[in-house]
């Protein structure tokens, strides 16, 4: 097997007195839809933002695609291949559907500064087919009909997936997914989940996703790394997960007496 | 080779800068100085609203970089223009408004990249001070004439020129904001995390940003220069910054067409208020209060609606 896209080894941060990831050691493999799951405040955002160089790890190292990613701006990563959403949703208000995914479209089309002020030949068909790509990826995805609407107007779940969207337009190789099914009913949640295997399987890339919702992780991912108090308790198979002693004790507290695990 | 909008716009608004120009010969002086001086304002309000309005960076130190801009430009044509004859040193007036304004904008540069990393308040006031450096550095600098002033600057300075460099400056800003790249500038001002995320080099934005507005702001300062004929340090304090400001919220930030109506608006408001003497500036303040109260999103919100690009 060759070497996995996305590997942590040993990742900590520290925050003053605080470890919010504490030795996560775990990988994503090429085209893998990996689960992160835990307790509130257990760490998983933290862990995005480590993925994605907000924050730099304290100790650990990870790597992309075998280089390490210590010390480079998230902008480079996004270059790279790493793109993500957010727990809460961070559209570009100002700006029309339409060009919140044209500006994430911008980081591979090579244009700047001095060809937008010439405004030649070559600069105005740039432009036109990165508008034709941008709306195509709107039309997969039915948004295409509010292109010209501010984004943030939108209704929830659709602003939901436009930031899918906009994570898409920079052409990533690994996608990280930070509760995407948040607030949403069950019907949209079963719509998620056919819309993220469908992601994975049509732009051939691989997924890690942070979600409360058990339903929709144990029904997609095929890997599941648990997280308590910054520490992975467990990873395995969503079944392997489901009857893991420590994680039934992280969400529903320790038993008086040892139980059977359950069947679900 | 068939010229698209943008750039027509642009012809059109340089051949009627030129076109008054030749007709300002007949035009009261009185008239002809605050023309110039409307002019002025629109390139500095415009290049003000990359930074505070397209790109959010509230920036206080406008007037810094048209002081930089101004005394260089005026420096040139005074040393290096008086080995020339008069015709010469004329012919060479674009080149020194070219150099004040590349000097302010590599003075934006020095200041731009370690001050670009703090945001909102922090950055305001870091531009603040940078602007007060700026005006003590002319004031105590002999051959810039010190505090009594840079005087017997050539009157260079004509209808044609600041309204030719204003249209130059509002279709750099228009065009560079209307592209996929200039998308950048606002979803760096709407959120910097998700900018970053979606490969948008924040830093890098706001220093092109940063930079792109000294620029302007100098060649304002050297039209300036050559339009008095006198600069004086004080003439650049953090009053002129806010002035600049002060047009950039009331047009509407990043709102180009609202702020050039501001600037043109707070150019001519005191000088209609003259009759009022003492009491002038008190009715400027007041205006710009209610003003403020009724308008609070621009003063001339004209629905700008975000086309992709023409």
């Amino acid at each position: 097997m060759s070497a996995p896209l996305l590997e942590l080894d040993k990742v900590t941060i520290r925050f003053g007195g605080l470890t919010a990831v504490s030795e996560l050691t775990t990988s994503v493999g090429e085209g893998e839809l990996v689960g992160l799951i835990g307790p509130n405040g257990a760490g998983k955002t933290t862990a995005f933002n480590l993925i994605t160089g907000v924050y730099r790890p304290t100790s650990g190292s990870i790597q992309f695609a075998g280089k390490s990613t210590f010390g480079i701006k998230p902008s480079k990563l996004a270059s790279v291949g790493i793109a993500r959403t957010f727990q809460n949703i961070r559209l570009f208000g100002s700006l029309s559907v339409l060009d919140n995914i044209r500006v994430a479209k911008q980081l591979h089309s090579g244009e700047g500064y001095l060809s937008a002020l010439w405004r030649g030949k070559g600069f105005k068909q740039n432009e036109s087919t990165i508008e034709k790509e941008s709306l195509e990826l709107l039309k997969i995805f039915n948004l295409a009909k509010f292109r010209d609407e501010m984004a943030t107007s939108l209704p929830y779940g659709d602003q939901r997936r436009l930031e899918i969207v906009r994570a898409l337009a920079t052409k990533p190789k690994l996608l990280l997914l930070d509760e995407p099914a948040a607030g949403m009913n069950p019907s949209e949640k079963d719509d998620l989940m056919h819309l993220i295997r469908s992601i994975k399987e049509r732009f051939n890339l691989a997924v890690l996703l942070v979600e409360h919702d058990m339903k929709v992780v144990m029904g997609i991912c095929q890997k599941i790394a648990v997280l308590e108090y910054g520490r992975k308790i467990a990873e395995g198979t969503p079944k392997e997960i489901q009857c893991h002693p420590k994680v039934i004790e992280a969400y529903l507290g320790a038993a008086a007496t040892p139980i059977e695990p359950a069947h679900a | 080779m068939p010229l698209s909008g943008a750039k027509r716009w642009l012809i059109v608004g340089i051949a009627l800068a030129v076109l008054a120009s030749l007709g300002s010969g007949y035009m009261n002086r009185y008239y002809l100085g605050i023309a110039n001086d409307v002019g002025i304002a629109i390139i500095l309000a415009t290049s003000l609203n990359l930074i505070n309005g397209h790109t959010g960076q509230f920036s206080l130190g406008h007037a810094g970089f048209m002081a930089v801009g101004g005394y260089f430009a005026a420096w040139l044509s005074l040393k290096i223009g008086a080995s020339f004859s008069p015709q010469t040193a004329k012919a060479m007036f674009p080149l020194s408004l070219l150099a004040g304004g590349l000097f302010a904008a590599l003075i934006g540069l020095l200041v731009g990249v370690p001050s670009l990393r703090l945001k909102g308040d922090y950055l305001a006031i870091v531009t603040l001070g940078f602007g007060e450096i700026i005006r003590v550095v002319a004031q105590n600098t002999e051959a810039v004439g010190a505090a009594s002033g840079l005087k017997g600057i050539p009157q260079y300075t004509t209808l044609g020129w600041t309204f030719g460099l204003a249209a130059v400056t509002v279709y750099c800003v228009t065009s560079i904001v209307n592209s996929t790249y200039g998308r950048g500038f606002l979803a760096v001002h709407d959120d910097e995390i998700a900018a970053e995320s979606s490969g948008i080099s924040t830093t890098r934005y706001k220093v092109v940003a940063f930079v792109t507005g000294a620029f302007f702001a100098g060649v304002a300062g050297g039209l300036y220069a050559h339009h008095k004929q006198f600069l004086s340090p004080t003439g650049f304090d953090w009053i002129k910054s806010i002035e600049i400001v002060v047009m950039v919220i009331l047009g509407g930030m990043g709102r180009t067409v609202g702020v050039i109506a501001a600037a043109i608006l707070l150019t001519l408001l005191p000088e209609f208020l003259r009759e009022f003497s003492e009491y002038r500036m008190i009715i400027y303040a007041l205006m710009i209060i209610f003003l403020m109260l009724l308008r609070p999103g621009g003063l001339f919100v004209f629905k700008t609606k975000r086309r992709p690009t023409a």
